[in-house]
């Protein structure tokens, strides 16, 4: 593990330093359920085109950060959100914006993989048929083709666009999932532990196919997988108990981590 | 088998050999053997209530689905209706039938000269016998003029006579010779052997029972004493010597009455009713007229008995000979009832159908189908995916389940008190019928569809949401379209609910006899249930088959719909 660690993470340097093109920033935000407590003044800076990783104990916020950055939290009736996180400088919070257009801006993949019970066609171009993006049939088409490419499924499911999106393996509904995520093509995409229900196999496709997008769009992604964050990711960011307790180059963190929880973790001493 | 507490300490082992722990296995088997037992006769009970049930309905309402006529040459006089007037089907229709059915049945049995004899012949036809034929006309003028075969619909004890529930008829042939005093009228028939000796002990035998039991009765009542009883006593004991009398003089002729079983003789193409008899002589009254009063020799003439006595049956000891003439000469046929599902209610069983009653229903469930569906699934889609959870929506849910437990004759007193009342809608009309069965059937339809949406995963919604789809774009583009099937479930079964209930119905004035078919919301109807528990009310003994037949329609009906609720279930059926 160690070896293909250091090798996969050779062979991907960082983007860029954050600072210089950061997508999403986050200030002082907190996080309540109810009386819960969940996420306590976090401040990340998230760079554009490459790949974020949050990783901590179960438990420990890491979905609710990420369900703020596209307010998928808003849905939760007990969940109140305080702080600031802006996208490309644009206040996410502010009242003035439109939620639903901001959810095409942001993709997300979830857990489970949950495509809608129809046509696979029918799967990807739900998003750009909502926001008017095809103008035609052709264009529609086209998208289809394109996300499905890009997502690199298409060649598996190029001659059955018309069969039931839930007729597919577990790792080809997630590549699907993935696909209609960015047939709007949103700016950021939130993974949320997108291979926790898949086999080893499905899971390196993937991440291969994660690294691909990564070229293009900024992703973030929750993983219980030490190894797949070393993988996949340029940076991470250690969440404990509602903290941010570290956040940097995936690299540095996974070989010097400054925080000695953070140290314990990656070590597999707790978590 | 590993040492759960480790070194020290009491090892705790799973035992598998000892004798307490084959006692154990033991016992869990036999439990387990006790539960399947119990579970195989609690399904054994229902399985034979239902089979008893459903056996029973077939029994009494197949029969209501055929019904007996005479087809018969009836010929229509030239003269029906005048020339001028036969392109007119009013003219045609209100012509009168009655003389010309007549005659095709006198033409059947000829030779009947009493008049009530003809009373009673034409009685056998039912007072719509000649619908056909009329129709018939209607369509087609040209027939006036010349014979038409058609079936004459006959009167429901003749139709319930055909259907079985007459009398076991019993033949032997004569041994003697018989000789008739005449043809018609009152006759007398001798015969060479003691061909009656038989008929004469057993009317002797059933007196000296009905003596016996007579002497018990005058026994029983002298016990309770008192002089009130005193004449009804001494009557009895007349009668009990009369009996007595009679049974232990042989000479003496039997009278036969309607108490007894009839006795009847076929001699000469005719019948004879017996009235008195002796071993070798009968006196009688002629019910079909003989051919000619020559001497029959023996096994050209036969005694015939009608086992039920004629006081105990609906038709009399003519109309069998009647009717069983006109069965011999091959005029009867039984035939589909197709007027059953035709008709509208009548007050001749022969003529009532369920057209009317089942119009009635359509009719009423599509006002609550078009109120239930679109309100019931609005307020479940509201309540489930919008309303803020509080105190308010906390009620209403509460209430909506309260509802759905409500007895069904509230709602109809509800709709008594404001559809008819205050907002003066017309009485016994689908239209109110239907308000009110929607707001019986209506929780039922919010609770299913809340279920079936509730029953969604809401990973689904999650993903519209991810892609930018608005909360209710996301609830009406995937989570109402895959709660469908669900709702549509809820909405039958709560339809098949609707068709069957009766209560409500009746406080609202559905329950008036009611002949003609509706045609609109407004108009005066009933619906089936209701139509059956009028007819199961009723004297006759044809409208208990008719019960039995609406019965089966209406089940039919609930199978049905029962049917494609179970089908929409498993075609639609998902696992996420
Ligand atoms: N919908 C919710 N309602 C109440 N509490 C929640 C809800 N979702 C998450 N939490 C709580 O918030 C904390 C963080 O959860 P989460 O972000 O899902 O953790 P993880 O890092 O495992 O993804 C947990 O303690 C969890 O119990
Ligand atoms: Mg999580």
């Amino acid at each position: 593990m160690d070896m293909s660690q250091q090798t996969m993470t050779a062979a991907r340097p960082a983007t860029g330093p954050a600072s210089v093109t950061a997508k999403v920033v986050a200030r002082d935000v907190n996080v309540h359920y109810g009386e819960k407590h969940a996420l306590k003044d976090v401040n990340i800076d998230i760079p554009d085109k490459g790949v974020t990783a949050f990783i901590g104990p179960s438990g420990c916020g890491k979905s609710t950060f990420l369900r703020c950055i596209n307010r998928m939290n808003d849905t939760i009736p007990v969940c109140r959100v305080t702080g600031k996180i802006t996208i490309d400088n644009q206040d996410i919070y502010d009242p003035a914006l439109d939620v639903v257009q901001l959810r095409a801006r942001v993709g997300m993949v979830f857990q489970k993989p949950n495509p809608f019970p129809k046509s696979i066609y029918e799967n990807v171009a739900y998003g750009p048929r909502l926001h008017g993006i095809a103008r035609s049939k052709a264009d529609l088409d086209q998208i289809v083709e394109m996300s499905l490419k890009r997502a690199s499924i298409w060649d598996e499911v190029k001659n059955r666009l018309q069969e039931s999106g839930t007729a597919l393996s577990g790792g080809q509904q997630q590549r699907l999932c993935i696909a209609r995520a960015i047939a709007v093509s949103p700016d950021v995409i939130l993974m949320d532990e997108p291979c926790s229900a898949l086999d080893p196999i499905a899971t390196a496709k993937i991440e291969e196919l994660i690294d691909e997008l990564a070229k293009n769009f900024c992703i973030i992604i929750v993983t219980h997988s030490m190894q797949q964050a070393a993988r996949v990711s340029q940076r991470t960011a250690f969440f404990h108990l509602g903290l941010l307790l570290e956040e940097g180059e995936t690299n540095q963190m996974f070989t010097n981590p400054k925080h000695e929880k953070t140290q314990a973790y990656i070590t597999g001493r707790f978590g | 088998m590993t040492d759960i507490a480790g070194t020290d300490g009491p090892a705790f082992r799973l035992d598998m050999t000892s004798d307490a722990a084959k006692r154990r296995i033991r016992k869990r088997y036999a439990a387990e053997a006790r539960f399947k037992a119990y579970g195989l006769a609690a399904l054994a009970v229902t399985t034979l209530f239902v089979a008893a049930l459903v056996f029973d309905i077939i029994r009494n309402g197949i029969p209501a689905f055929t019904q007996h006529s005479l087809m018969m040459d009836v010929a229509v006089p030239a003269d029906f209706v005048p020339a001028d007037k036969r392109s007119n089907p009013v003219a045609i229709r209100s012509a009168d039938y009655f003389p010309v059915t007549r005659d095709a049945l006198k033409a059947a049995i000829p030779g009947i000269q009493s008049r009530q004899g003809e009373r009673t012949l034409v009685r056998l036809l039912s007072s719509g016998a000649a619908d056909e034929l009329r129709d018939r006309l209607v369509a087609d003028p040209g027939l006036i003029g010349k014979t038409v075969r058609v079936p004459l619909l006959l009167s429901d004890d003749a139709d319930l006579y055909f259907k079985g529930s007459g009398t076991p008829i019993i033949k032997r042939n004569g041994v003697g010779t018989a000789t008739p005093s005449g043809t018609t009228g009152e006759i007398t028939i001798l015969t060479s052997s003691n061909d009656f000796a038989a008929e004469v002990v057993a009317i002797k035998q059933a007196a000296k029972a009905k003596a016996d039991t007579l002497a018990i009765e005058a026994a029983r009542l002298a016990t309770f004493g008192g002089q009130s009883l005193a004449p009804r006593i001494a009557e009895i004991n007349a009668e009990i010597a009369e009996l007595r009398a009679r049974v232990d003089s042989p000479k003496v002729e039997e009278v036969l009455d309607g108490k007894l079983p009839s006795k009847l003789v076929e001699i000469n193409g005719g019948l004879v009713k017996l009235t008195r008899l002796t071993d070798i002589s009968v006196a009688g009254e002629v019910l079909l007229p003989l051919t000619s009063a020559a001497e029959a020799k023996p096994g050209n003439w036969r005694v015939v008995t009608y086992a039920t006595p004629e006081s105990n049956r609906k038709v009399s000891d003519l109309e069998i000979g009647y009717l069983e003439r006109l069965r011999e000469k091959g005029f009867v046929e039984n035939r589909f009832n197709t007027r059953f599902f035709t008709a509208g209610d009548s007050r001749e069983p022969e003529l009532a159908g369920i057209r009317g009653a089942l119009i009635g229903s359509l009719l009423t469930l599509a006002v609550t189908l078009v109120l239930c569906v679109p309100i019931g699934v609005l307020a479940a889609v509201y309540l489930e995916e919008f309303a803020a959870k509080n105190r308010l929506t906390d009620i209403i849910e509460v209430n909506i389940n309260n509802l759905a437990a409500v007895p069904s004759i509230v709602f109809g007193l509800l709709g008594l008190a404001v559809f008819l009342n205050f907002f003066n809608f017309p009485r016994s009309a689908p239209l109110v019928g239907g308000l009110v069965l929607a707001l019986l059937v209506l929780p039922t339809i919010i609770i299913a569809a809340r279920a079936a949406l509730k029953a969604v995963p809401p990973s689904i919604k999650e993903a519209a949401l991810g892609v930018g789809a608005s909360h209710q774009q996301a609830v009406f583009h995937h989570v109402l379209p895959l709660a469908m099937p669900g709702i549509m479930t809820g909405t039958i079964i709560g339809m098949a609910h609707a068709l069957g209930e009766t209560a409500p119905l009746l406080m609202i004035g559905m329950v008036a006899f009611i002949v003609d078919v509706p045609g609109a919301l407004t108009d005066a109807a009933t619906v089936l249930p209701v139509q059956i528990y009028l007819w199961s009310d009723l004297p006759e003994q044809a409208f208990k088959l008719k019960t039995a037949g609406a019965i089966m329609v209406l089940l039919g009906f609930l199978f049905l719909m029962n049917g494609a609720a179970i089908y929409l279930r498993k075609k639609f059926e998902r696992r996420w």
